[in-house]
């Protein structure tokens, strides 16, 4: 039986915490007394035959019927899948939507099912690279659709292809893929690896137009999004659920399946990272040592493919089919059994170290823009009830920051960085000011239709991420961060840990109290 | 009373643009109220002489106190100078002056002429110097003995006609005197033009003109042929030219003067006497004229003078050293001195002795020491700033000998010389391309100095003393208000004044030199440029491809599409053919990029058409876009969005650059025929390089309307100078080191656009290794 999160308090006899710092490690030696660390639960263990799970699941489905009743030979099928966004790191081939896929594909050959379409549900995201693809669906599904045209990636700018099924009671439009809108039945072949996926978020988000999303990813939407972990009080899940139901009620039928998987993230060569600091052996800490003086040495551009080439052993703990809503309560009722940890009251301050990735560069760099997105988009919403920091409080991240950009994935990022946040790191009036520009920019439109470039406002997006904790907290400090890039941010840099615990006096005193979200850190706290 | 003495006469002026003339029609103007003023004016080449005379002369800031003496009085400035000023347009270089038949008849009715037309560069070239300043003078008395008058002629010469000696030198000519060495002036007139016809002659040899067509070559690089026509001739010019003033100095240094400008100055003074016959003629010679002591404002002077670039040379710490003897005397005279003597001489009229010098040596000494240590005092309080802002401490001169100084000179000339020709064979580009920028700019103050120490190091060293008898004799004659009005006694100059709170903070003003601390503005004037740029009244932006917008070639493009398809094997036996042939096309690409690229494009011969275009649409995002300048893309749309044209004017084939289609309103590249489903491997017209792309840029904008001179041009290279000369606002991108110095002397606005870092960039251009599958569109 895997152990759970806990919380552990620091003493003088605890030992310094493992820190990311973006492609390398440091260790931080977090005051005693005073500092705490949240650990998640160990990786629970997988479902032993995860094909058959998937057959039964899609046999006997949550409020639908099976699959295979679904199915007739003159019907238009269509398969939407996550992209690469999940999981983080990638999992080890075969990855469960192949699985998927290709058992929905069984079913549809058994039916006599001839007009199957399967789309890429990237939203605005970039299109996936031909070796992605292949390594999400597998050789055999990429080799027999992909030729014929009926395997493609979701074009959120194409005005031909997008339809609208109608407006929810908040005056907002659901536009989507006309393949999607107008099949028989759609199945949507998911990874669920944080609460924040799934549900009616899969198709509303995945293939939507630019004028669906922006009804729910805008800076008011994200501000009270409390959190993205906890869709129930989320101003973000809320719009899409209102979304959903126009789909339920107007849209295609639906057949959703929902996977989960286990928090098991990183191979052997990195088994320190999901250990406890204090339960490292020798071996660990030698390997801890090897391993980080090794990629102090290592050039960023090669510790950057070195750890984008890790493929994670992650083991699938449950598969869900059927009527999406409750396929989704299922899912979530699991991710949280895995995820989880109870925690009692806030503290002043917050420290996280941010990895190398985050849903927005597989396989590319950190950004800076990126960087802002996981720590306070993504990591300070690892939360349930209410923020493990107090309002007003400090958060602090280490990150290098470096200012690297992939022009081929980020076009528009560099433009944002150069020119929007010189301006302004003001949500609300990027949102004004800029956002309609990026957004309707035609290079950024040619780039993502026919490249492999995320569409142009997709930097707004990434920073409104952040919006909830930037207006949370009272300062952010990035330690190890460059000094200018960090200030363009609107941060605060400090090249070390006590720096930054210095920086933060002023506004919390010289005793704060701390949390640290050990890394990785796929947990979401219940803050009592 | 000399206002009185002139009354009613015409007084015909040369040279009244240059700084003497100038302040002498202000004067005459303002304090010789019943005067009338003809001045021979040499047309523009642009303007006439009388729109010269209202631009040049009469809007000088000298005007300003008569300007606003007159305000307030019946006739307006202008309307004062329309009655009293008579413009005619005439060159003393020319027989007759080159005066038409009503010009001669004003002429002819003048009563005094002050001849002050001279070239008074000290380098001018032998043959120039020669017409003007030797022969001025004589073709003045010569033209007033056809027309058969005799008025009086006073001429404006230097008491550095006295050449290269030590002690006094009297108001004597020089032929005259004990220092004559019987020089025949005809000769030397005969000699000089003979010289000129043989030096043009040499400088069209063969051997010459392929030597010189090595050096444009080497500055301009593969710049096309007009470009490269017109820097030959440029330079072939500039060749005969320095082999006059050269031969200038030579011929002078001979025969005992320091330069041309005395010498000629010294045979034009023996030329008049001799054959003005019985015309009254006057000669007044000043010193070295400077800013004025107080008339029409004290400081009051026009262009920079002789001082001035070695003061401010010396300023901004560039001349370390200059010769010259601490204790000798440097003969400084302030400009209103000489103008006032000048008008006081043609007051008298003739029956007076022949030559005057207007100097200060004699009774007014200012010591070399002194006034180097009054001007290095100055500068201590008042700094210049350099580049960064930091106050510039001026050196401490040792007053050592000339060819100490020299020989320092030479030796940094040379070392940096060694150091520019190192950094232009080397294949550097954008910031780096500055530190030759760095080294040329360096090498550029050493050959200034060089030139200040070979030209006025003669002056500082002059032991000389002018007497100045006959001109006191003239103070004395004069009354109290005329010497009130008319002050030319050199001994009311206070020098210590004179150079702190006159001449110095006059200079500085004239320099614009950077008189403030804090950061520079050049940062400043890279926005205005860039705004200009930007600007909505702008037509067209046009962009070349390579090294300006992306950080590839035609060849990395070819190998990328090359190898998408080719297994490991093959792709290890495609790099190491590659390699192998890379110096012959890098050769061939130097020699003539138009060639290189027709070579090099038959390897497309038979590729298939429909297989290319959908490998270079996955090129786009593999090698276009990691390897671009986003600020070179973001400026491209920059330029869209303030309602411009753009342009691509590129030698990379069209397939390759069509994922760039939506960036620009035209794309200009090259073109490869087709037959059938394959490309045949040759072109449709010749690549747009080099001088085409000025053409197809001007064609393009005549077939749409445009204005050329409203475009703007971005490049790198100096082939695309012919391109970037055509347009109105050209840019230099990371500009190769010729580039680089040439958009640095013309002030254009450069660019340093870079690679963003981050970008996967595998170390060969090869395509992926994955066979590619038929998604390449979203839906």
């Amino acid at each position: 039986m895997p152990r759970p999160g806990f919380v552990l308090d620091v003493d003088r006899s605890t030992p310094p915490m493992l820190f990311w710092h973006g492609e390398r490690f440091s260790l931080e030696r977090l005051p005693a007394d005073r500092s705490r660390v949240i650990y998640p639960a160990e990786p629970h263990p997988g479902l032993r035959d995860v094909r058959a799970e998937i057959r039964r699941a899609i046999a006997e489905p949550l409020d639908s019927e099976p699959l295979a009743e679904l199915l007739n030979p003159d019907m238009k099928l269509t398969i939407c899948f996550d992209d690469v966004s999940l999981s983080l790191p990638k999992m080890r081939r075969p990855d469960v939507r192949q699985l998927i896929v290709e058992a929905v594909l069984t079913e549809a050959a058994a039916a006599g099912v001839d007009d199957v379409h399967i789309i890429a549900a990237l939203g605005l995201h970039r299109r996936m690279h031909d070796h992605e693809l292949r390594h999400v669906l597998g050789d055999r599904v990429v080799d027999s659709f992909a030729s014929s045209g009926h395997l493609y990636q979701h074009d959120a700018e194409d005005p031909d292809n997008l339809t609208v099924i109608g407006t929810t009671d908040h005056g907002e439009v659901v536009e989507i893929n006309r393949r999607v809108a107008e099949s028989d039945l759609v199945v949507y072949a998911n990874v669920n690896q944080v609460a924040m996926d799934g549900g009616w978020k899969s198709l509303v988000t995945g293939v939507a137009s630019y004028r669906c999303l922006s009804h729910h990813h805008n800076p008011q939407s994200l501000e009270n999004t409390r959190s993205l972990m906890d869709r129930h009080h989320s101003a973000l899940h809320h719009s899409i659920w209102r979304m959903g139901s126009v789909l339920r009620d107007h849209g295609p039928r639906v057949f959703q399946i929902e996977t989960t998987i286990n928090t098991d993230a990183f191979p052997s060569p990195f088994d320190f990272l999901s250990k406890r600091e204090w339960e490292w052996t020798a071996r660990d800490r030698a390997s801890y040592l090897a391993t980080s003086k090794s990629l102090d040495r290592t050039p960023t551009r090669i510790s950057r493919r070195i750890f984008h080439s890790i493929k994670a052993p992650y083991a699938v703990t449950g598969v869900n089919a059927g009527f999406t809503e409750t396929v989704h309560e299922r899912t979530l009722a699991e991710v949280y059994r895995q995820h989880v940890v109870e925690v009692e009251g806030q503290t002043d301050i917050l420290t996280m170290g941010i990895p190398f990735i985050c849903p927005y560069n597989p396989d590319s760099v950190m950004n800076p823009i990126l960087v802002m997105c996981m720590g306070l988009g993504y990591m300070f919403n690892m939360y349930r009830g209410r923020p493990l920091v107090r309002e007003g409080g400090v958060i602090i991240m280490t990150h290098p920051t470096y200012r690297e950009f992939d022009p081929a994935h980020h076009p528009s990022y560099i433009d944002f960085f150069d020119e929007v946040l010189a301006d302004t790191t003001d949500p609300h009036e990027m949102s004004v000011k800029w956002e309609r520009k990026y957004a309707e920019d035609e290079w950024y439109r040619h780039l993502y239709r026919t490249q492999n470039a995320y569409h142009g406002v997709h930097p707004f997006y990434a920073w409104y991420w952040g919006a909830h904790g930037r207006a949370w907290a009272s300062r952010v400090i990035i330690v190890g961060g460059h000094p200018d890039t960090v200030r363009r941010l609107g941060f605060t840099p400090a090249s070390t840990m006590t720096d930054a615990f210095e920086l933060a006096s002023d506004v919390v005193g010289t005793r704060p109290t701390i949390t640290h979200l050990h890394v990785p850190s796929v947990l979401v706290a219940d803050v009592r | 009373m000399i206002p009185d003495q002139l009354a009613g006469s015409t007084i015909a002026i040369t040279g009244a643009t240059g700084f003497v003339g100038t302040a002498l029609v202000e004067r005459l103007l303002r304090c010789v109220p019943d005067c009338h003023l003809v001045l021979i004016v040499r047309n523009g080449r642009r303007t006439n002489a009388q729109r010269r005379t209202a631009r040049e002369i009469l809007s000088n800031d000298a005007f300003d106190r008569l300007r606003s003496e007159l305000a307030d009085g019946p006739e307006s400035f202008d309307d004062m100078c329309a009655r009293r000023i008579t413009t005619l347009s005439g060159d003393v270089g020319s027989d007759g002056l080159g005066l038409d038949d009503d010009a001669r008849a004003i002429f002819a009715r003048c009563d005094t002429i002050i001849h002050s037309a001279a070239t008074v560069s000290f380098d001018s070239p032998l043959d120039s110097a020669v017409e003007i300043n030797l022969l001025g003078p004589t073709r003045i008395a010569t033209l007033c003995q056809d027309l058969g008058v005799t008025p009086h002629l006073v001429a404006v010469s230097t008491c550095y006609v006295a050449g290269n000696r030590r002690g006094t030198a009297p108001e004597d000519l020089v032929s005259a005197g004990p220092f004559g060495i019987g020089l025949d002036w005809r000769a030397e007139v005969t000699a000089a033009r003979r010289l000129r016809s043989d030096t043009e002659a040499a400088s069209r040899e063969p051997d010459r003109l392929a030597e010189i067509r090595r050096r444009a070559h080497r500055e301009l690089g593969p710049a096309g042929a007009p470009a490269l026509a017109a820097k030959v001739e440029q330079l072939r010019e500039r060749w005969v030219r320095d082999r006059l003033v050269e031969a200038g100095r030579a011929r002078a240094a001979s025969v005992g003067w320091p330069d041309a400008y005395a010498f000629t100055k010294a045979l034009g003074e023996q030329a008049l006497v001799e054959s003005c016959g019985d015309q009254p003629v006057s000669i007044v010679r000043p010193s070295i004229i400077e800013s004025a002591w107080a008339e029409p404002r004290p400081g009051w002077i026009r262009g920079f003078r002789m001082a001035e670039p070695v003061i401010i040379s010396y300023a901004r710490g560039l001349l370390r050293e200059f010769p010259g003897v601490p204790e000798g005397t440097i003969d400084v005279i302030p400009v209103d001195i000489v103008v006032a003597a000048i008008i006081a001489v043609a007051a008298r009229g003739p029956d007076g002795p022949l030559v005057t010098q207007v100097a200060s040596g004699g009774v007014n000494p200012l010591r070399y020491r002194a006034m180097v240590d009054e001007v290095a005092a100055w500068f201590g309080e008042h700094p210049l700033y350099d580049q960064k802002g930091q106050p510039i401490v001026v050196p401490e001169w040792r007053f050592p000998g000339r060819g100490r100084v020299q020989g320092q000179l030479r030796r940094a000339q040379r070392a940096l010389g060694v150091a520019e020709r190192g950094l232009h064979a080397l294949p550097l580009r954008g910031r780096q391309a500055e530190w030759s920028a760095a080294v040329e700019a360096r090498r550029s103050d050493i050959d200034r100095a060089m030139e200040y120490v070979e030209l006025y190091g003669l002056y500082t060293e002059c032991e000389a003393i002018y007497q100045v008898d006959n001109l006191m004799s003239l103070w004395e004659s004069l009354d109290s208000d005329d010497q009130d009005a008319f002050c030319f006694d050199p001994r009311v100059v206070d020098w210590p004044h004179y150079i702190s709170h006159i001449h110095l903070p006059s200079v500085i003003q004239h320099a614009r030199v950077r008189t403030t601390p804090g950061r520079s503005r050049s940062t400043d004037r890279s926005a205005r440029l860039r705004s200009q740029v930007l600007a909505p009244s702008r037509h067209v932006a046009a962009f070349d491809l390579e090294n300006t917008l992306i950080a590839s070639n035609v060849v990395t493009s070819y190998s990328w599409l090359a190898t998408r398809r080719l297994d490991p094997v093959d792709r290890v036996r495609y790099v190491a053919k590659t390699l192998a042939e890379a110096p012959g096309l890098l050769r061939l690409d130097r020699r003539d990029r138009t060639d290189f690229l027709r070579h090099f494009y038959r390897r497309y011969r038979d590729a298939p058409v429909e297989q290319v275009a959908h490998d270079t649409e996955e090129m786009l995002g593999h090698l276009i876009l990691a390897n671009c300048f986003p600020d070179g893309l973001r400026r491209v749309r920059q330029h869209r969005a303030a309602g411009h044209r753009t342009v691509l004017i590129t030698g990379a084939l069209d397939f390759h650059v069509a994922g760039l289609a939506p960036l620009f309103d035209e794309i200009i590249a090259a073109e490869m025929t087709v037959d059938g489903d394959r490309y045949t491997g040759e072109m449709v017209t010749v690549p747009p390089t080099g001088e085409a792309r000025a053409q197809l840029l001007d064609e393009y904008c005549q077939r749409e309307g445009l204005d050329l001179a409203e475009c703007v041009a971005y490049a790198d290279s100096s082939s695309d100078l012919p391109l970037l000369e055509a347009v109105g606002f050209p840019v230099a991108v990371n500009p190769e080191t010729r580039l680089a110095a040439i958009a640095r002397t013309r002030g254009w606005l450069v660019e340093d656009w870079r690679r963003v870092k981050g970008a996967r960039r595998p170390p060969l251009p090869l395509g992926p290794l994955s066979t590619p599958i038929n998604t390449r569109v979203r839906r």
